[in-house]
């Protein structure tokens, strides 16, 4: 109920002020994501093409982060609605890294097992998994792998797609693999000890 | 010669194939000279970032870091598609605004004897070289079947004019550049305020109600200015209007047929090309009837044929039915 948290934050019901979960996602995003300018104007909502499919618009939900409600915020499906189009990080008086911010979202909801569906987190897994077994996006098994495991019933309907993508050309039944495939799993081996921290 | 380090992206060997085959045809008569990064590897789209921060910049990075390597007279990398210019103009900058992140990156590029200082590199977008390093008149003076009285919807996608790390582009909400180049071959471009609308990137595959409703605004808009087809320059904006426009339909109960092609094979069949040297057939909405309109004869492929809709059965509530009717199937 998106309506009671608000104000829930509104009416300061939530803890004394406490930063450490606003600090954290800054300190998680990429680039500098000047989380801690927002300044509650909405125009983030206001411009987004997804808002009405969203729990809390932008806005709300870095409210909620202000004020300390982890669970709420990383439950919420707002991040996985989020469809990167930008709209709002070029609308933002305050140059806010929204897009960014969402990601980061998405990194400590599948961290910490919060999301509510598993289909976007699953999407993203099995496409990062082809990837670090070939180096390349690998279509057919991504589709064939993601819509038996969440959308069976949606495979007859797509069977003239699925065809007609394999009869023109566009959807290749093997994968491709990169030359340096060892180069590229040293690299990524390493980077998952990585964080930021500075 | 115009030589440029080129990033094609997993969709141009793909569902994007048309986009590379027509690239092709168009690079000659500008002058360009492409030279692929070697053993490129996937930018990780939009799926990586929500996983792994730093693996995932990594991934970006160790193309920036190749291409870095691989001097042949230029700095600049150009890629064709949205997502992945996107993604490679983003690690460059963000290795730079934040330290941290680019000293991560390079930590772990290490592991695999590589390096890239951030800032080495100028990331670009196919359409931004065409129009601001190759010219519009140098587009102009190619033209031999100029595409007068196709009625064509520029559809620039949002990852492309928007955050804009650099500047590049006329506008964020309503940039010009598809507009001039379609102009340039002749086409009668429609304004189209949607140009840079999302088309519901990958919520065609995770939340297709979400992507159906953004795609029927797409679709809608062009139909309603009159467009006979839309001119794109992304591989995952011509996958989601093109391959899931029949899903789309079925679930508004609409009945659109508004083919998607990509502005390169525009400008292959400007340019003087035949329709099957520039992929056009590939798209799962068939444009012959659009370039029927131009003379322009696309041979016929076999269309896999689409479920039929059932007239008999339960009667069932059907939420769209302005434009029921209107349409004419393409045999």
């Amino acid at each position: 109920m998106p309506q009671m948290t608000d104000e829930r934050v509104r009416a300061g019901m939530t803890r004394e002020e406490d930063l450490s979960l606003l600090h954290e996602v800054s300190m998680k995003t990429a680039g500098v994501s000047r989380l801690e300018m927002c300044i509650q104007c909405g125009t983030c909502g206001g411009s987004c093409p997804v808002a009405l499919d969203m729990d809390h618009t932008p806005r709300m939900l870095f409210a909620m982060l202000r004020a300390g409600m982890r669970e709420e915020v990383l439950r919420s499906n707002t991040p996985w609605i989020c469809v990167s189009c930008y709209h709002c990080v070029v609308r933002c008086p305050q140059e806010v890294h929204i897009a960014d911010v969402m990601y980061t979202l998405k990194g400590m909801a599948i961290h910490a097992k919060l999301y509510s569906d598993s289909t976007a987190p699953h999407f993203s897994q099995t496409f990062v998994d082809m990837v670090e077994s070939f180096g390349r996006s690998y279509e057919f098994g991504l589709a064939s792998r993601h819509y038996l495991r969440h959308f069976p019933l949606r495979l007859p309907g797509m069977m003239p797609m699925g065809l007609g993508m394999i009869t023109k050309g566009r959807m290749a039944m093997t994968p491709k693999r990169i030359k340096q495939m060892d180069q590229l799993t040293a690299i990524l081996d390493h980077a998952k000890t990585l964080e930021l921290t500075s | 010669m115009n030589k440029y380090l080129f990033y094609p992206g997993c969709s141009m060997e793909s569902s994007a194939k048309a986009y590379m085959e027509s690239l092709n045809t168009i690079l000659e008569p500008l002058d360009l000279h492409f030279e692929e990064i070697e053993d490129w590897n996937c930018c990780g789209a939009t799926e990586y970032l929500g996983i792994n921060l730093i693996p995932a910049y990594s991934l970006i990075a160790r193309n920036l870091a190749l291409a870095s390597k691989q001097k042949n007279g230029t700095r600049t990398v150009v890629a064709p598609c949205s997502a992945c210019y996107l993604n490679l103009a983003k690690a460059d900058y963000y290795m730079q605004e934040r330290p941290s992140l680019g000293e991560k990156v390079n930590e772990a590029l290490q592991a695999g004897g590589l390096q890239y200082t951030p800032g080495t590199l100028d990331v670009r977008h196919l359409i931004d070289i065409l129009v601001y390093d190759v010219g519009l008149e140098a587009i102009r003076s190619q033209v031999v079947r100029p595409l007068t009285g196709l009625r064509v919807t520029p559809y620039m996608g949002c990852m492309l004019p928007r955050p804009d790390y650099k500047h590049r582009w006329s506008d964020h909400e309503h940039p010009t550049e598809l507009d001039d180049v379609l102009r340039a071959l002749g086409a009668d471009v429609i304004d189209y305020p949607l140009t840079t609308s999302c088309c519901g990137g990958h919520m065609t595959q995770i939340g297709p109600e979400t992507a159906f409703e953004l795609i029927r605004r797409l679709v809608a808009d062009a139909d309603e200015r009159g467009a006979q087809m839309m001119a794109t320059v992304c591989p995952m904006c011509q996958m989601n209007v093109d391959a899931y426009q029949n899903e789309m339909n079925h679930y508004f109960g609409t009945d659109y047929h508004m083919p998607i092609l990509f502005f390169t094979q525009l400008m292959g069949l400007a340019f003087g090309r035949e329709p099957k040297e520039l992929g056009i057939g590939a798209e799962l909405v068939s444009s012959r009837n659009a370039l029927a309109n131009i003379g322009v004869e696309v041979p016929v492929t076999q269309e896999p044929s689409a479920p039929k809709k059932k007239d008999e059965g339960l009667p069932m509530p059907r939420r769209w039915t302005k434009h029921e009717g209107k349409k004419e199937a393409v045999k």
